[in-house]
């Protein structure tokens, strides 16, 4: 959910472009992390754990923790709190290590 | 090819860039590089106003502080910054190695090498602690204050420390609500200033009351906390679960130090300072040759400490390329005093305590 009537804050952002997560058309800012569109739009998992298969969201958010990995335009380990969403970017959940395409 | 600046700085945050103003102020040819979307590291989510004095921007609120750091040089032609740069390398010879977004290798040799690298989150084992919706408190402030996504509807905050009161206040402000912080110690860690702020919200601070477990399949849906007693061991009998969407860690900080390790400073634990953190005299200069440390990679403190830092390693890495500097030795004594002056009283023990234990004296 976006934040709406912030006392302080004046959040500047990107023109609003579509992108897919698994297969799923969504909408986000331009130029703001993967992982805060995928946030807004309910996404929290966003891959599986490689031993356990455990369900994995973010933690550090500033591209520190490696918690983040998902697979965007087919190349897997992207660290999507740090990496700007672009239109018509393809995201999809890592499970495990990720394949390279 | 190699790039060959007099300084370069690695982070971009509160002493990165209040070392950068000095150094390019100073004339030196100055790169700074920082992983980040944006400059300022942390500073860019405080909504709050600072403390200190006015050479710490007191007043000011942190979103607004890197901008002000920036204005002076931002169009120098002997600066130069590189966004979404990872520093990942430091060898025999001095050449920095960083990789530019994910892509490409970049080499620097510079001169004087100025780490501000800051600190990671630190984290605490609890079952489910790997859940989606169990956040550092950095990663929400990022979330909400930088990009305006709410990280969920009813936090519970771990930890009342001043990040943990402050990313609470800020919850608040965003529209969230918390349902509790709590926090293992009698007391509240933080400033009274922050505490009062949040109780007059009506958020409760459980002092000696812990986390046992996060609860939820797929994501956080609750969790269960305890009375804890003097042994840190939980209270039978205490437990109670309670709901909440999103927990938030607020249980310290380690300094980012693999550079420090890779470049052979000599290092010594300071558990005040929250980890490892590398020797350095009252010019910031590690045991490595040319090799400054400023901020929290040093030494978990707080972002005004870290500019008075950052400002003192600048000048004196300008100093020691030979640069005309004005009154070198006053201005240098005069960041030393403002440091003293934010490290006095009861609040700064701790900080004078670590910084015995890891600055050493020139001969």
């Amino acid at each position: 959910m976006r934040i709406k009537g912030h006392p302080i804050l004046d959040f500047k952002r990107g023109r609003k472009i579509k992108f897919t997560f698994e297969g799923q058309s969504l909408t986000g800012y331009e130029g703001e992390p993967i992982a805060a569109a995928l946030h807004d739009a309910g996404v929290q998992v966003l891959r599986y754990s490689i031993r356990h298969n455990r369900p994995v969201g973010f933690f550090c958010a500033i591209g520190h923790c490696s918690s983040c990995l998902m697979e965007v335009d087919g190349r897997p380990n992207v660290r999507v709190c740090v990496e700007p969403l672009a239109e018509g970017m393809v995201v999809r959940r890592q499970r495990g290590k990720g394949e390279l395409q | 090819m190699i790039e060959t600046p007099e300084v370069l700085i690695i982070g971009g945050g509160p002493a990165g860039l209040a070392a950068a103003r000095e150094a390019v102020k100073a004339g030196c040819d100055t790169i700074l590089v920082d992983d980040a979307l944006e400059l300022g590291g942390q500073l860019v989510k405080q909504t709050h106003k600072f403390f200190g004095s006015e050479v710490e921007y007191a007043g000011v609120r942190g979103i607004w502080i890197a901008d002000k750091l920036l204005e002076d040089i931002e169009n120098a032609p002997n600066f130069k910054y590189l966004l979404r740069t990872t520093a990942s390398g430091h060898y025999e010879d001095g050449v920095v190695t960083a990789i530019y977004r994910d892509e490409k290798l970049l080499k620097f040799k510079p001169q004087k090498l100025i780490v501000a690298t800051g600190a990671n989150e630190k984290t605490i084992p609890f079952p489910n602690n790997d859940l989606p919706g169990v956040y550092g408190a950095g990663a929400v402030q990022t979330l909400m204050n930088v990009y305006g996504v709410s990280p969920g509807k009813l936090g519970l905050m771990v930890g009342a420390g001043n990040i943990g009161l402050i990313v609470s206040y800020q919850l608040r402000q965003a529209h969230v609500e918390v349902t509790a912080i709590v926090e293992a110690l009698d007391k509240v860690g933080g400033y009274w200033v922050h505490a009062c702020k949040i109780a007059r919200l009506g958020v409760p601070i459980l002092t000696r009351t812990t986390i046992l477990e996060a609860l939820g399949e797929e994501h956080v849906t609750g969790a269960v906390i305890a009375d804890i007693d003097e042994n840190w061991q939980p209270i039978d009998g205490s437990e109670r679960e309670i709901e909440c969407d999103f927990i938030c860690l607020a249980v310290g900080l380690s300094p980012l130090i693999d550079l420090f390790r890779l470049a052979e400073c000599k290092m010594v634990y300071v558990p005040e300072f929250g980890g490892d953190v590398p020797l350095r005299n009252e010019e910031m200069e590690t045991t490595t040759n040319g090799l400054y440390v400023a901020g929290d990679a040093g030494g978990i403190e707080e972002a005004s400490s870290a500019m008075i830092e950052g400002a003192l390693a600048g000048l004196s890495v300008a100093n020691s390329l030979g640069k005309t500097i004005t009154g070198f030795e006053q201005r240098k004594r005069s960041l030393l005093e403002e440091l003293e002056s934010l490290r006095c009283g009861p609040v700064g023990d701790h900080i004078r305590c670590g910084l015995a234990k890891c600055v050493i004296h020139k001969n």
